[in-house]
């Protein structure tokens, strides 16, 4: 099969996800979940997979946007798009902002920075009760029916998980254009060779900055979409562990590869999902996952079937 | 007054479980190239096992065998999960196995000694308060920083006059060269692994007898010692401790004035030390230099 048409069955299957996943025994919000991890951790892997930067706490942004829209749908307008464009604004600039002050790091500076300031807005969200609902989360707001001139579509599940496969589609579409454009090769260039790319006259702090606040834009996106499908945003969503799992999904499905983050996520969601059901020692197994994962197969699945990937 | 007194004090000594969390994460972070996330797990081993072996041992076994333990433990995850992948240069994939390992142990912890915290019995002897004015002063706290004191000191002494410290410290300037004058850098990186571990359980008995025992009481202690190391700057072990000091006294004295805001404080000041001078206070290449 040709590239195209893979993608043309994936999007197929995508569009008729809400007839098959409940004969085999799923539900339609899982496909959102899938989709909206999704989104972030192919966000999340601009940085990770594409520009080299190991950016651990990614969950922040996630979970900022999440608040962002919870707290516009509660406190500001009953409005669904103006939800997701502030929720997306508030995590994105977050990371611009911070940006620069991990821009210059590499390896694992870059990620015990990332990390700690990852915790840093997790314990405002945890700590600012009166307006975020502390450790119990932000609930009392859901995703209002959306308005187009006269036509009022009512946000069910499955309307609901259109709409998720629609920003999908988008997403998709700006990260790919992104990185077909000398910006995208700038980036791949800082992985490749950091020091050539400085001899060459090229500055790579702002285009790691460049990096790090498009995937902050992309994974609170994506966070605004969860608290969306959920109606509810709790801490949890901003947690270092949500981080681990974003990397661990990206390298189990390929971090070189583009779509790999989409095969990584339906992995873990689904198995978390069946783990979860099956024993109350899930954490156990999600452990050894990252164990085994790391061991045996560092390159993902994409990697297994491409020679060309090769590990970092 | 009382009250600033007070809670600058109980910072303080959570600021000294930081800083030999730190002591063991740094340690770790230089010779090894591993940001050990399941350092937090080994504090919880090394507690767990004192709580448990602490009736046979009484408390002052159980404080000299618990980490020893947490430093065995070390030793067989480096050995077995840590080793193969040290040839992998790019510093994700131990990031991503220790992940994996914290969420192992924070799990089994609770499966085998449940999910409430237990107190850990620390004798009258040390327990009492040293004066009625005073009362927060207890003789256990001023014995918990004695002994991370007395850790740092042995620890600095071990890496400046001994052979083993003397070939950690050339292995963390140059692992390839040292490797190259005939020095075994398996054997040497595991050593420094487990050392780190042994101070990750040496936090975990002494936290223990001050907050009791929790499962996830590890991964509470771990983050703020990657903003201690961060702040102390990285490659400088007394950096960790000094950073590790300051963000617990610096959380305990906003806990007085502003109790929502004690933890946000410890990130804020790492931000305004990155802005400021990025390499933290004592970022300097070397171990404590």
């Amino acid at each position: 099969m040709t590239r195209a048409a893979t993608i043309a069955a994936m999007w197929i299957a995508l569009i008729a996800l809400p007839w098959w996943l409940p004969l085999i025994g799923g539900y339609t919000a899982l496909g959102s979940k899938v989709l909206i991890y999704a989104i972030a951790t192919m966000g999340l892997n601009l940085v990770l997979g594409f520009t080299g930067g190991l950016s651990f706490g990614q969950a922040a942004y996630f979970g900022l946007g999440g608040y962002g829209a919870g707290m516009t749908l509660k406190y500001l307008v009953p409005s669904t798009p103006l939800a997701i464009l502030i929720g997306t604004l508030v995590g994105g600039l977050a990371a611009t902002i911070l940006g620069p002050l991990v821009m210059r790091r590499r390896g694992i500076y870059f990620a015990m920075i990332t990390i700690a300031i990852g915790q840093l807005f997790y314990f405002v969200i945890v700590r600012w009760n009166e307006v975020t609902g502390g450790e119990d989360g932000l609930a009392g707001f859901g995703r209002q029916d959306i308005h187009l001139g006269n036509v009022v579509i009512p946000l069910t599940d499955v309307n609901f998980y259109y709409l998720v496969l629609l920003c999908f589609t988008v997403a998709v579409a700006v990260m790919w254009t992104l990185l077909q454009s000398p910006l995208g090769h700038t980036w791949v260039a800082i992985r490749e060779n950091r020091r050539r790319l400085q001899f060459l006259g090229v500055r790579p702090e702002r285009y790691v900055w460049a990096s790090f606040a498009i995937a902050g834009f992309i994974t609170a996106f994506a966070g605004t979409l969860n608290a969306l499908l959920f109606n509810f945003t709790s801490p949890q969503d901003l947690h270092w562990i949500l981080s681990g799992d974003f990397v661990i999904m990206i390298v189990l499905g390929g971090m070189r590869s583009f779509f790999g983050p989409l095969i990584g996520v339906i992995i873990f969601v689904v198995a978390q999902d069946y783990l979860s059901s099956l024993t109350d020692n899930w954490m156990t197994f999600i452990g050894l996952i990252f164990v085994l994962i790391v061991l045996l197969f560092p390159r993902g699945v994409f990697g297994i079937f491409d020679r060309r990937a090769k590990i970092a | 007054m009382q009250l600033l007194l007070f809670n600058a004090f109980n910072g303080l000594i959570q600021g000294v479980f930081y800083a030999l969390m730190a002591l063991g994460l740094a340690l770790i972070l230089s010779l090894n190239s591993v940001i050990n996330m399941a350092h937090g797990g080994f504090l919880v081993i090394g507690a767990y096992l004192a709580y448990t072996l602490s009736p046979y041992l009484g408390f002052w076994g159980a404080l000299i065998v618990g980490p020893l333990l947490a430093g065995v433990i070390g030793l067989a995850v480096e050995r077995g999960l840590i080793r193969p992948i040290y040839k992998r240069s790019d510093p994700l994939y131990s990031l991503l196995l220790t992940f994996g390992l914290a969420l192992i142990i924070e799990d089994l912890t609770r499966t085998i000694w449940g999910a409430q915290g237990l107190p850990l019995e620390v004798p009258d002897v040390i327990n009492s308060p040293v004066s009625e004015t005073y009362f927060f002063i207890t003789g256990y706290r001023l014995f918990v920083i004695g002994i991370t004191a007395a850790a740092a000191i042995g620890l600095y002494l071990l890496l400046r006059y001994t052979l083993l410290g003397i070939r950690i410290r050339a292995g963390t300037s140059d692992l390839e060269t040292t490797a190259a004058l005939g020095v075994n850098i398996y054997k040497l990186r595991a050593l420094n692994f487990g050392f780190g571990c042994l101070f990750a359980g040496l936090a975990g008995v002494l936290a223990a007898g001050v907050l009791g025992l929790t499962p996830p009481m590890g991964n509470s202690l771990i983050m703020p010692s990657f903003v201690a190391i961060i702040i102390g700057g990285v490659g400088s072990l007394f950096g960790a401790v000094l950073g590790g000091l300051l963000i617990g006294l610096a959380a305990g004295i906003v806990t007085t004035y502003y109790p929502a805001a004690s933890e946000a404080v410890i990130y804020l000041m790492m931000l305004i030390v990155l802005a400021v001078r990025p390499r933290g206070l004592l970022g300097e290449e070397g171990l404590f230099e």
